[in-house]
């Protein structure tokens, strides 16, 4: 008999919401670590951006390079994260059912959201101590003062992308996704203020980006790593708007398939 | 009922289904057993009528509904790299008291591909995992759909038991299918629907046995008068060829009946051969009811 009597007598309720979250998160983030795409986006690309922006001088940048390089790589590393990785992984899991075979079990849907940014979060942990790590050893010497701050913004910066991801992810078809968010990745890298900063770009550009995520959270990175002051409050501002709008218009537009 | 624009894919369905019984929803593709399941489980919300599972409205409570409740929704659903054991865990660990994954995959004959990513696994192999996906929960109430398209003979067979055993151990199950066969196995009700609607519903024998009307089918010689044969036999009986030297006698089939045909086909010069009298078998219940021609 391969089902004993008795295998599948009821006993049904929630799992624990802790366990819940790290067993959905933990496994979200190998996957993360998995994917040769999402670990050519998040790691390759920043780690080559770093090394190449420091040594090679297409860029006009203040000596020394790397101080203005390491945390604009930084900023690229959350944008990639959580918004181009995350949509593009959102639209896919969405495609193969994943998102509504998680939501026929007991696991509520804020937990859903949740379990995907504890994930990014994971991801983007792995990210800094790899990016700080290697900028260290190209000469980078953060002012002390300006670390937590930094962090402040990269949690601001992984919760504005990641709502924007969320969004994109949520909303539209998968191969739209892929393409939106690779596009979007690309302009804001160049023209967004991330590895060109608002001083450098022409005027109308620079103050649609200071107003762009990508901008608000470059510049901020950029000013409190090698100032040790704290962030403009404009910075702040217009992070904590991008996470609030796309957050408020994710509960109405996200689809779970 | 559930509408969408103005086709109406579910209208007036109305299920019981008691603890410890299966339940099947049987239809042609199209007719609303999707729709039915969907609307059970809270991912639609019907646009009339009132929807009550384990005493809530799947609609409006869904989180405090879904822990009592295992869904295995068509075409499954999993992460696309994720390998088939990791896929389990997750979905185990939202509940409190879950079945242990390694034994589920175990039985189900998926250690094999437990390392194996999600989209690499064979179609029936994935049904399986959707299965277990399920089931592991412990809930109250299953609901399968379709969960067995796409699986060979023998892992049929396994979910078969499984729904068996879940039956037993006072799960209630809903699944919908297209086969005959596995409704007439499983199920203790059968819900025929058809445009959305009930067309006919009871146990597998009453449905099978409400006509009360038999058939008997031989092989001869083809291109024999049928129309002389049914002249033959008493008022009230039809005579047809299915295919070349297949026929076919409906009406209640009792001893005189027999000898008339086997007389009859005598006078022809034919040997009625391979002669059954059949009883009608829900897969003529279900072309009865719902129509010969093929879906668009």
């Amino acid at each position: 008999m391969t089902f004993p009597a008795g295998t599948f007598t009821p006993r049904p309720g929630p799992g624990s919401p802790g366990r819940m979250l790290a067993v959905q998160a933990g496994t979200e983030l190998r996957l993360a670590l998995r994917n040769g795409e999402q670990v050519l986006l998040t790691l390759l690309i920043p780690v080559v951006l770093l090394v190449g922006l420091t040594l090679l001088r297409v860029v006009p940048l203040p000596e020394p390079r790397v101080a203005a390089v390491a945390p604009s790589v930084l900023a690229l590393a959350v944008m990639s994260t959580a918004f181009t990785g995350q949509a593009i992984a959102f639209g896919f899991d969405r495609r193969y059912g994943v998102v509504r075979r998680l939501a026929a079990t007991a696991l509520p849907r804020w937990l859903l959201v949740a379990g995907r940014l504890a994930a990014v979060l994971g991801v983007v942990v792995i990210q800094v101590v790899l990016l700080a790590a290697i900028a260290a050893v190209l000469g980078w010497r953060p002012a002390p003062a300006g670390v937590g701050w930094a962090v402040l913004l990269v949690l601001l910066g992984c919760s504005a992308f990641g709502a924007l991801g969320i969004l994109l992810g949520g909303s539209l078809r998968a191969e739209v996704t892929l393409a939106l968010a690779n596009l979007v990745w690309f302009v804001l890298l160049l023209a967004g203020g991330i590895v060109v900063p608002l001083a450098e770009l022409p005027g109308p550009l620079a103050a649609v980006a200071g107003v762009l995520p990508s901008g608000a959270l470059a510049e901020g990175l950029r000013l409190v790593l090698t100032t040790g002051r704290p962030p403009a409050p404009a910075h702040v501002l217009v992070l904590l708007g991008w996470t609030a709008v796309a957050t408020a218009v994710s509960v109405r537009a996200v689809r779970l398939r | 009922m559930k509408r969408y624009g103005r086709t109406t894919a579910v209208d007036g369905l109305d299920l019981e289904l008691p603890a410890a019984s299966v339940l099947a929803l049987l239809g042609p593709n199209g007719a609303g057993k999707t729709t039915t399941v969907e609307v059970c489980t809270g991912f639609l919300r019907a646009d009339a009528g009132e929807v009550r599972v384990l005493g809530t409205d799947p609609a409006g409570a869904p989180d405090a509904l879904r822990a009592r409740v295992g869904v295995m929704p068509q075409g499954g659903g999993a992460y696309p790299g994720v390998r088939a054991a990791e896929m389990l865990r997750v979905v185990a660990a939202c509940s409190a008291h879950p079945l242990d994954p390694g034994w589920l995959l175990d039985v189900l004959g998926l250690t094999g591909c437990a390392r194996t990513p999600y989209k690499r696994l064979s179609g029936g192999q994935q049904q399986r995992l959707a299965l277990a996906c399920a089931v592991v929960g412990r809930p109250e109430l299953v609901f399968l759909d379709e969960p067995t398209a796409g699986m060979d003979p023998q892992a049929r067979r396994l979910v078969w038991e499984m729904v068996g055993a879940l039956r037993r151990d006072g799960v209630a199950v809903l699944l919908t299918t297209h086969l005959m066969e596995e409704a007439e196995a499983l199920a203790d009700q059968v819900v025929i629907v058809d445009h959305g609607r009930v067309v006919a519903q009871g146990t597998p024998a009453s449905l099978t046995a409400a006509s009360g009307a038999q058939e008997l089918r031989f092989r001869a010689r083809p291109g024999m008068d049928v129309d002389g044969l049914a002249a033959a036999l008493p008022s009230g009986y039809g005579a047809a060829e299915r295919t070349a030297g297949r026929y076919v006698v409906q009406g209640r089939i009792d001893p005189a009946v027999l000898s008339t045909i086997t007389t009859w086909c005598a006078g022809q010069g034919a040997l009625a051969d391979d002669v059954q009298v059949a009883k009608r078998s829900l897969e003529d219940v279900f072309l009865e009811l719902t129509g010969r021609e093929l879906r668009s």
